[in-house]
């Protein structure tokens, strides 16, 4: 997979990546908007749960995703499922309190590109974020 | 850094029957091999310093009641380091205000761990069976 593939330039040159942020805490995507240092990465929408993701998603088609996993409604673990399906080259990264082994496996099995625990720093965000973008 | 002052956890200890709350406490259901509630209480003064340390602008109940809810999960996710992914545990639910109805296992005893944080009391109930 290449996310990379098919990108658009912004204004500055660079290539420029479409950024969802999925969670169910405001504060928390809040929190994840104001942490990006990455002025490639353009923020095209939030979602609160899986089935808000998977709508947001078809109408932004957005390169890069940050995932939360427990959430009401459709959990992060279906709805990375669903996502890679709709567009395999898109990136996901999980952040999610879930700290056991078990679930970070599961999670990349499904398709996720990374795995962030909560809580965390912007550093460990922003780096997360990079290699998911390298 | 007073900014950076660390918390200190007080003497843990055993309760029986409801725990008194704070002004917000969010509560993660337990299933799974153990059953119960993880509860994460707090005043309303200390979460307003939260935010405000979180750079957030946005001090509305339905904030307070998000960052309770967020403290909880955040607190028994990190728990499944342990206890591994049977410790199953819920989306948050919130309660707020005086008296709020406590849910609790018939029976259960709660394990209370104080969290001191600057001049402000939070605490930790953990009531499994």
């Amino acid at each position: 997979m290449n996310a990379a593939s098919g990108k658009v330039m912004n204004a500055n040159g660079k290539k420029s990546f479409k950024l969802m942020i999925v969670d169910d805490s405001n504060i928390m995507r809040r929190r994840i908007e104001r942490s990006n240092q990455f002025e490639e990465l353009e923020l095209v929408g939030t979602a609160g749960n899986g089935l808000e993701a998977i709508e947001m998603f078809k109408k932004m088609d957005p390169d890069v995703v940050t995932m939360d996993l427990t959430m009401p409604q459709m959990d992060g673990i279906e709805c990375i499922s669903k996502l890679v399906v709709m567009k395999p080259a898109v990136r996901i990264l999980v952040i999610s309190a879930l700290a056991d082994k078990a679930t970070a496996v599961d999670a990349m099995e499904k398709g996720a590109n990374g795995f962030l625990n909560k809580p965390f720093t912007d550093r460990q965000l922003n780096e997360a974020i990079a290699d998911l973008m390298r | 850094m007073a900014a950076q002052q660390p918390a200190s956890i007080g003497s843990p200890y055993l309760t029986e029957g409801t725990p008194t709350v704070h002004d917000y406490t969010g509560v993660i259901n337990i299933s799974g091999k153990r059953e119960g509630f993880v509860y994460f209480t707090a005043p309303r003064a200390m979460l307003t310093v939260l935010l405000m340390k979180m750079q957030e602008n946005d001090f509305s109940h339905e904030t307070m009641r998000d960052l309770v809810g967020e403290v909880a999960n955040t607190i028994s996710g990190n728990a499944r380091r342990d206890f591994g992914r049977d410790f199953v545990i819920s989306v948050p639910s919130v309660l707020a205000g005086e008296r709020p109805e406590i849910p609790q296992k018939p029976g259960a005893r709660s394990f209370v761990i104080p969290i001191n944080w600057r001049s402000h009391s939070a605490k930790l109930i953990v009531s499994l069976t």
